[in-house]
């Protein structure tokens, strides 16, 4: 059942004064009609650091209300020091109801993962993006890059994953690896492992990406297509272990390494501790 | 009602607004959809319910709004003045928002359609329907719908959708679309590909 909250009187619901939520909620549908192109958006000062999901807290707040139902998760887990900061200052500004198990939640915040339980039909995922640009480390200028997404020229980006196939023989890039969204724009998918990618292929939920620092917001509607770049000879393909979770058995989930003792002893576990915790 | 009074705004702004602006964002992103706003007050002169909540919810002093002539009355005009704060503005261009009836001559023509650079500086249009029902059915594809989607308003002719074509045609540059009729509302982002 989820945990219920009330809301601190001495803030405006949920922390963002109206006139910035209703900015913020333009962006966003304006983020809708053209999928995957960045919205620019009058970020504010939030009480926590660039870094820490002031572009998904931004994004949550705008969206969020009593009916509400909060999951926040860091890296897949519930418990991470970003993901309890962000659930309570939500508890605490919004009085929302606030859970840890996926299907019962209607917004999930997330900084590096999306969740293991295929999400449904209504609910909305928030990702914290520390660079929404996927042109960025190719081309500096703001002004450049923008005019390749308007161009819809993305060369440099297939001879970047080429030239990692050049020098390692197959695309090293193993988190933020790009896509193509509905065909058109090439988007970062936040710092995700490529694991995830494929969940976002023509997902039933609502994607909302918030970027704190470089103030955009981008999206992408439920059922719409989501191609992981790659070549015809070079497939996009995600990673697979020999091991099973220590925890729960599971050999379809993204699992964390972890070192146990002063040896070296190692141990895989699932990073959704949800979704583990759900099978042990 | 009086026409000296002015009809009243939203209840309880920060979370009316907050449920509201959830609804129009499940319209607009499963596009065809309708979509009931339960909360919807009903607004002055000739705007429907749902085309209020939606301009109280979104539009504010940022925002300059455009009004058909069907619309552009003084109970309107002040009413929006009043609880949104928003200009009124006579040249479409102009407009971030505007409310259009469905048989205006050229429903979509001058409003801005933003760049290809930055394509977000569009105006969204909310279309006064009929009814969101029982017109020609056509199939609307594209992000939001999975696969193919019927949607029957009725109301506007052969050449509005010929227009609506034209917009989609121009992507990631167009307009974006609300249609309203009493309570309920359908949005048709310009990414949508309509059909006959």
């Amino acid at each position: 059942m989820p945990d219920t909250h009330t809301q601190d009187p001495a803030y405006n619901y949920a922390y963002l004064d109206e006139q910035t939520k209703r900015m913020i909620r333009r962006a966003i549908l304006k983020a809708v009609a053209v999928p995957g192109y960045q919205v620019p958006f009058g970020g504010r000062e939030m009480p926590l650091p660039y870094g820490w999901g002031t572009g998904g807290i931004q994004v949550t707040a705008a969206i969020i209300g009593q009916a509400d139902t909060l999951k926040v998760i860091d890296q897949g887990a519930d418990d991470t020091t970003n993901a309890v900061s962000i659930r309570r200052f939500f508890a605490r500004v919004a009085g929302v109801a606030t859970t840890t198990a996926t299907p019962e939640a209607t917004i999930i915040q997330t900084r590096h993962r999306v969740p293991e339980t295929p999400l449904m039909d209504g609910q909305i995922l928030v990702f914290q993006v520390p660079i929404p640009e996927p042109l960025r480390m190719l081309e500096p200028r703001e002004t450049e890059t923008r005019t390749l997404h308007a161009l819809q020229e993305y060369g440099v980006m297939q001879v970047s994953l080429y030239e990692s196939i050049a020098r390692h023989g197959r695309i090293s890039k193993s988190y933020n690896y790009p896509v193509q969204v509905n065909g058109r724009y090439i988007m970062s998918p936040s710092p995700i492992p490529k694991f995830d990618n494929p969940k976002l292929d023509r997902s039933p939920a609502l994607q909302l990406y918030g970027a704190g620092r470089e103030k955009r917001i981008y999206a992408v509607p439920p059922y719409t297509p989501v191609k992981s770049l790659d070549f015809d000879d070079h497939p996009f393909e995600i990673e697979s272990w020999s091991e099973c979770c220590a925890l729960c058995g599971s050999r379809e989930s993204f699992l964390d390494e972890m070192i146990v003792d002063d040896q070296g002893k190692r141990l895989f576990v699932c990073s959704d501790t949800d979704y583990c915790e759900g099978r042990r | 009602m009086s026409d000296t009074l002015l009809a009243p705004g939203l209840a309880d702004p920060a979370h009316d607004a907050q449920r509201l602006f959830r609804q129009v964002l499940d319209a607009m992103s499963h596009p065809g959809r309708i979509v009931t706003l339960d909360d919807a007050p009903s607004g002055p002169g000739a705007l429907s319910p749902a085309a209020t909540a939606f301009l109280l919810t979104l539009a504010d002093r940022d925002t300059p709004v455009w009004l058909d002539t069907a619309f552009d009355l003084d109970a309107v005009r002040s009413f929006l003045r009043f609880h949104a704060g928003t200009p009124i503005v006579t040249t479409r261009g102009d407009a971030a928002f505007a409310v259009v009836s469905f048989d205006d001559p050229a429903p979509l023509d001058g409003f801005a359609i933003g760049t290809d650079t930055f394509p977000d500086r569009s105006a969204t249009l909310v279309i006064e329907v009929p009814a969101l029902q029982g017109g020609a059915p056509r199939t609307w594809r594209g992000p939001g719908i999975d696969g193919a989607a019927r949607v029957a308003i009725a109301g506007p002719c052969e050449a509005f959708w010929r227009e609506c074509a034209a917009n989609h045609a121009s992507f990631p540059c167009g307009v974006d679309i609300v249609f309203a009729a009493g309570n309920q509302l359908i949005a048709m982002p310009r990414s949508i590909a309509v059909e006959a």
